[in-house]
């Protein structure tokens, strides 16, 4: 009788257990849902917000911090700011700058690297002129000062790689045709994303800006070969007897060019 | 209070003891000190922190562990003092204690975020977590974290008496699993004296913690040796009979009666209440 009591009582007990925690378990599941939606949100990242040096990817960064502000509290410059809840930039909390505000002064030591508990800024990055926190790209020539044939050239003054990362190309000035045209020009490999330029720049909006590598790069195809450079790795042309056309220069016909590399003006 | 003037000292004042959030922090430049959901969080998703913070992890995880997990709750918590106030109203205005979730909920809720986070590779639950929002609001600037914090405040007004802190939160599940076997206890050493004034329940914000030890009888232990207690000692400063005390896990003696009758107790409520065994 007694035992007949006890299991009555431990399968409605077993029943109500199973029940809160189906209740449970759902509610936990709808807010898992939310929580999941919000983050995939939360992860577009703004294009005018740049990660500080030796951050890891987006994706594992956003991993990896655990948004406790150290690299903020040792930038020496003020550079970094972490995010707030409910301003439309990178997810709440983690850092960032805006170069046009406030670029990175590359240290040497890397502070904020070093202030990172977790590694999200990775600590193998001990050369900031390898840090690769994007690339700047001179994204409006028509505004540009220098395209213009003006000799501004702030961009490249204060580029902290200058004629690494950024050199002035010297091009005719069709315009005048007989002045030059020196434009900046960006090499993305060596370029650190610092924002020093898109900073300085003398327009009321810059015309040279830091972009993440993901906006501003394009990808080659893996099967493209460049011709001069397979010649020349191959010490021949690869494909034999292929027919020399003549070139067609400007020559013969009575054409003047304009612009004489070397002969001055004309 | 005092830790979180700490934490405000350097930007507010231009005084830097201690640098970051509760997140990870660094003390005089030399103690790191990093949250141990936190980094759970990131193990989860599959990136193994630096040295630091392990350090960090392990400096914290061994305190509380010793001392009692849900200090971090009582002591250290910013939320603390909004679920404080929230508890304030909630017996000023006189309401019902409201929807009150099982005791396990908050591992769910646990579980949860740590599943989550595995799923998605991000720290989620960061994006919402209002105790890390709040004290990153304090020390970096609030943006909209107020809204966050005012949910949990009119949550635990209005909802649920004790809900956040008591039911919930995930943060403080962990801070409990660490105060399973730490130190420092409250004792209802003196329960002989309790003159069932209710007191203590009403403010205790983790209820279910008392009983056993307060409404024990003869060999039973007047610990409270429940990991859901905070240690906050909230009943030892409402208990006009000083029948609480703070002491150590291995001190189980209770105070004799003195002249001081022991109140009239009903056999039904004690047994109904004193499940400890």
């Amino acid at each position: 009788m007694s035992d007949l009591k006890k299991t009555g009582l431990s399968s409605a007990k077993r029943r109500q257990f199973l029940g809160d925690a189906a209740r449970t378990a759902c509610g936990c599941a709808v807010a898992a849902t939310f929580l999941t939606v919000y983050q995939a949100q939360a992860k577009a990242f703004p294009a005018d917000a740049i990660r500080p040096p030796g951050a890891l990817s987006e994706e594992e960064f956003l991993s990896a911090c655990v948004r406790c502000g150290l690299c903020v509290r040792d930038c020496p410059y003020d550079t970094l700011k972490l995010a707030e809840l409910g301003e439309t930039g990178p997810a709440t909390g983690t850092p960032y700058f805006t170069a046009r505000d406030v670029p990175c002064e590359m240290c040497e030591d890397i502070p904020c690297v070093a202030a990172c508990p977790t590694g999200a800024l990775d600590h193998s990055l001990t050369d900031i002129d390898d840090a690769d926190m994007g690339v700047a790209v001179l994204i409006d020539q028509e505004n540009c000062l220098n395209f213009l044939g003006l000799r501004c050239e702030v961009c490249y003054r204060v580029c902290p790689l200058i004629d690494e990362a950024i050199t002035l190309e010297m091009t005719p000035n069709t315009r005048t045709g007989s002045h030059a045209v020196f434009s900046p020009t960006v090499y993305a490999d060596v370029c650190t994303g610092c924002g020093k330029c898109e900073q300085s720049c003398v327009l009321p909006e810059a015309a040279i800006k830091v972009l993440p590598r993901r906006i501003a790069r394009a990808e080659s195809a893996e099967h493209y070969r460049l011709g001069w450079e397979e010649k020349a790795k191959a010490g021949n042309a690869l494909v034999p007897g292929v027919i020399d056309l003549p070139d067609r220069v400007p020559d013969a016909g009575g054409f003047e060019p304009v612009f004489q590399p070397g002969k001055g003006r004309p | 209070m005092l830790i979180l003037a700490l934490f405000l000292a350097g930007p507010w004042a231009g005084l830097w003891i201690v640098k970051g959030t509760l997140t990870s922090s660094m003390t005089l430049d030399i103690l790191p000190l990093t949250d141990p959901f936190l980094l759970l969080q990131t193990i989860v998703t599959g990136h193994w922190p630096e040295l630091t913070g392990l350090i960090g992890v392990a400096l914290v995880v061994g305190f509380y562990a010793v001392f009692g997990g849900r200090l971090y709750c009582s002591w250290v918590c910013p939320m603390n003092v909004v679920t404080d106030s929230a508890n304030w109203l909630h017996r000023k205005l006189d309401l019902k204690k409201g929807w009150q979730p099982k005791k396990h909920t908050r591992y769910w809720v646990l579980a949860m975020t740590l599943l989550v986070a595995a799923g998605s590779g991000s720290l989620a639950y960061e994006l919402v977590n209002p105790v890390t929002l709040l004290h990153r609001g304090l020390v970096f600037g609030m943006g909209f974290a107020w809204a966050a914090v005012l949910m949990v405040f009119l949550f635990d007004t209005f909802v649920s008496r004790h809900g956040w802190c008591g039911h919930l939160c995930p943060m403080g599940a962990v801070y409990g699993l660490l105060n399973t076997r730490s130190l420092l206890r409250v004792s209802a050493k003196n329960r002989d004296a309790c003159d069932d004034c209710m007191d203590c329940f009403e403010v205790c914000p983790e209820i279910h913690v008392i009983s056993p030890a307060l409404r024990g009888k003869g060999d039973d232990t007047p610990l409270i040796v429940n990991r859901d207690c905070t240690s906050c000692g909230r009943c030892i400063d409402v208990c006009d009979l000083d029948v609480f005390s703070f002491t150590h896990r291995f001190d189980t003696q209770l105070i004799q009666p003195t002249s001081i009758e022991p109140g009239p107790r009903d056999p039904v409520t004690t047994k109904a209440m004193g499940g400890h065994k």
